[in-house]
């Protein structure tokens, strides 16, 4: 599925200093229904974000107007659980294109990378600041830069790198996906294939 | 080098190594299911890249379907198109398809085993997070998403960075009325959530040397619970008894070519593991949950832990306690309970429905309690009825629903309501799973099969202690 290509972002950020955020929560099971990909980000959060009557619950951070930005700010092992990648559609289809935590469970950062969200690893101090920044400020903007693989609070000038390997950097550069790549293949796949004890 | 399990199995199914980046990974095995396959099979449409091996993808249906009345036209709309989009994808690529009332069909992690597609030493995937339940066999096995599911079948590779490895041993014996499900889950509350996360966990040491083939899958099962990406254990006669002359199995000449790289699965004795942790068995109990993840897991017997000697945040611990309206320092044992779940990937085969029967035999369901008992398989619910333990189960006043995820992520009708609770020997009681707003108590079948005798929370070894003074 194509994406938008990713450089350099610069945004505010919504906050979300919880920890173990699970996919459940990203976007409930009840909502896997659908056979074509499209409104996830309506439901996004959304046992977090709506009363069982479908009104807004008022303390949840989405539904504050305070908050807003193309960035999600979560807490330690962001995305754990289910291997659902309607939770990373969802986070993309909300308007996010970035989520920065200071731990990611692995499928959820797997499907973040092959969906066109980027998922910035930094320290838990760095973490800590930039949350503390948002509390301070919440206009406060952040620059993520991938090709340089920084993320800075631009107010106060502070700084941290991140890991992404090469080869993903470059899709999300350039909006490529893994099939792009594996399509072009094929013959060693078969040749590989027919090696194989079963 | 001396390799690990992982590294032999890997490292044959590596097509191409990219520098600074992941590997590309022959996938011998992929099974698909209703829910995250229709996404990938319109991308394979928009591509027209066709499947490229549709005889190594399997499909089932089982994480929408109803658990009665499978018989009839299924009612909620949206899950019905699902599954016709399944059948109607599988009909276009020559995939097989084992659809809702299939003798054949079962929740995907169940039925894979059942039929041979689990084979020792392949690589399996699958869009949903349990597949580790394969690495039982020696297999490495794990979730994927949709992108990678389209990715699968179109080219039966993903692309992926080896991951890191880890060993956790336990030595001894289990003790009276533990189980696969406990130990699992002393596992968890031991190493986390996340304790596991980036590496691939193999089994060792006598506690699973010891285990049937269906307990060794109850714990792979769960290995995404602490954040691995799946778990393995090392093939050995159990395994290739298991297999044998299973309709996917290989036969004869094929066998024994097989055989010679089966038999190689085993870790080198000087190989190097990430990480390695160590436990002893007799430390283990029967293990229930009180939080609102599988990390927050405790002896049966025990009472809530503080805030303060927890890992992790206190708020976010509070903020959990609160969900499951549960306070610090209360005893679990006692606690009511209004639902009771047996099924599911993690414990909805043969064994654990004999476990669950052995302790409702002669007792009668409590009038409080809810129970939803759901064969992972049509082949599960058949040796239920032919083992005659259907007979037990509904003398004791429960009664034996259809095949399925069920109450496991309660897409289809099986919601717990909310407030309610629920013992489940499922995976997952993070907040909502089981419905909105219900609130779960992972344990075993036995715990699970105390639960729905008593209507409260008990240690099952009490039930167990009187029927051996009994029998
Ligand atoms: S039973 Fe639960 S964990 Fe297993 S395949 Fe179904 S939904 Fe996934």
């Amino acid at each position: 599925m194509a994406y938008d290509k990713f450089k350099v972002l610069r945004s505010t950020a919504v906050p979300m200093p919880i920890e173990n955020v699970d996919t459940d929560q990203i976007i409930p099971a009840r909502f896997l229904k659908a056979t074509e990909r499209k409104g996830f980000g309506d439901n996004l959060f959304r046992d977090w974000r709506y009363n069982s009557d479908g009104s807004p619950k008022a303390d949840f951070v989405l539904n504050n107007p305070t908050y807003s930005g193309k960035i999600l700010v979560g807490g330690k092992n962001f995305g754990s659980g289910s291997s659902r990648e309607h939770a990373a559609w969802a986070v993309y289809d909300y308007g996010f294109r970035c989520v920065i935590s200071s731990f990611f469970a692995d499928i959820f950062r797997g499907n973040c990378l092959n969906v066109g969200v980027l998922p910035v690893q930094v320290s838990a101090s760095f973490l800590n600041k930039i949350f503390t920044e948002i509390e301070k400020n919440a206009d406060a903007e952040f620059e993520v830069n991938l090709p340089e693989q920084t993320v800075t609070i631009l107010a106060t000038g502070d700084q941290e790198k991140f890991d992404i390997n090469g080869y993903k950097k470059d899709n999300m550069l350039n909006g490529f996906d893994d099939i792009d790549y594996l399509s072009n293949m094929k013959s060693e796949i078969e040749e590989f294939a027919s090696g194989l004890p079963f | 080098m001396a390799k690990t399990l992982f590294d032999k199995v890997w490292d044959s199914h590596v097509v191409r190594s990219l520098e600074d980046g992941p590997d590309v990974l022959f996938i011998d095995r992929h099974m698909v299911h209703e829910v995250t396959s229709p996404v990938a099979f319109r991308g394979i449409k928009a591509r027209r890249s066709g499947v490229i091996f549709p005889d190594r993808t399997f499909a089932t249906a089982d994480h929408n379907t109803p658990t009665k009345n499978q018989h009839l036209p299924v009612e909620d709309p949206l899950s019905a198109n699902q599954l016709k989009a399944l059948e109607a994808n599988a009909r276009e690529y020559g995939i097989s398809h084992w659809g809702l009332g299939h003798e054949k069909n079962g929740i995907v992690h169940v039925v894979g085993p059942e039929y041979g597609i689990t084979l020792p030493g392949a690589t399996i995937v699958c869009g949903d997070s349990h597949t580790s339940t394969h690495g039982a066999f020696g297999a490495i096995a794990f979730g994927i998403g949709t992108s990678e599911v389209e990715m699968v079948l179109a080219t039966q590779c993903i692309m992926q960075p080896k991951p890191k490895k880890m060993r956790i041993n336990i030595k001894g014996e289990l003790t009276f009325g533990v189980t696969p499900k406990d130990v699992a889950l002393y596992i968890i509350s031991k190493l986390t959530t996340s304790g596991a996360t980036g590496h691939f966990v193999e089994y060792a040491g006598q506690v699973f040397e010891n285990m049937t083939m269906e307990g060794r899958m109850t714990v792979c099962n769960l290995s995404i619970e602490m954040g691995a990406r799946g778990g393995m254990i090392a093939p050995d006669e159990k395994t290739f008894d298991y297999i044998r002359g299973r309709e996917f199995t290989p036969k004869g000449a094929d066998w024994d070519k097989a055989m010679l790289y089966w038999e190689t699965l085993k870790t080198d004795a000087d190989a190097v593991f990430d990480e390695e942790y160590n436990f002893e068995a007799s430390d283990i109990e029967p293990m229930i949950t009180y939080g609102t993840n599988p990390g927050m897991g405790i002896g049966i017997s025990r009472s809530i832990p503080h805030a303060e000697e927890v890992a992790g945040g206190v708020s976010t611990y509070r903020k959990s306690l609160g969900y499951m309206d549960f306070n610090e320092g209360e005893a679990m044992i006692g606690k009511p309970v209004d639902y009771v779940f047996i099924g599911s990937c993690t414990n909805g085969r043969i064994e654990d429905f004999r476990a669950f029967a052995s302790i409702v035999k002669g007792r009668k369901k409590a009038d409080n309690v809810v129970a939803w008992l759901v064969p992972g398989s049509h082949k599960v619910e058949r040796a239920i009825k032919e083992e005659g333990l259907l007979d037990i189960l509904e003398e004791a006043g429960f009664e034996l629903r259809e095949p399925g995820c069920s109450a496991c992520l309660a897409m289809n009708d099986d919601k717990v309501p909310a407030g309610k609770y629920a013992v489940s020997t499922s995976n997952r009681n993070f907040e909502g799973r089981q419905g909105p707003g219900s609130r779960t108590l992972l344990a075993s079948p036995y715990s699970a099969a105390a639960a729905a005798v008593t209507g409260r929370v008990t240690d099952p070894r009490e039930l167990l202690k009187e029927d051996a003074v009994l029998a």
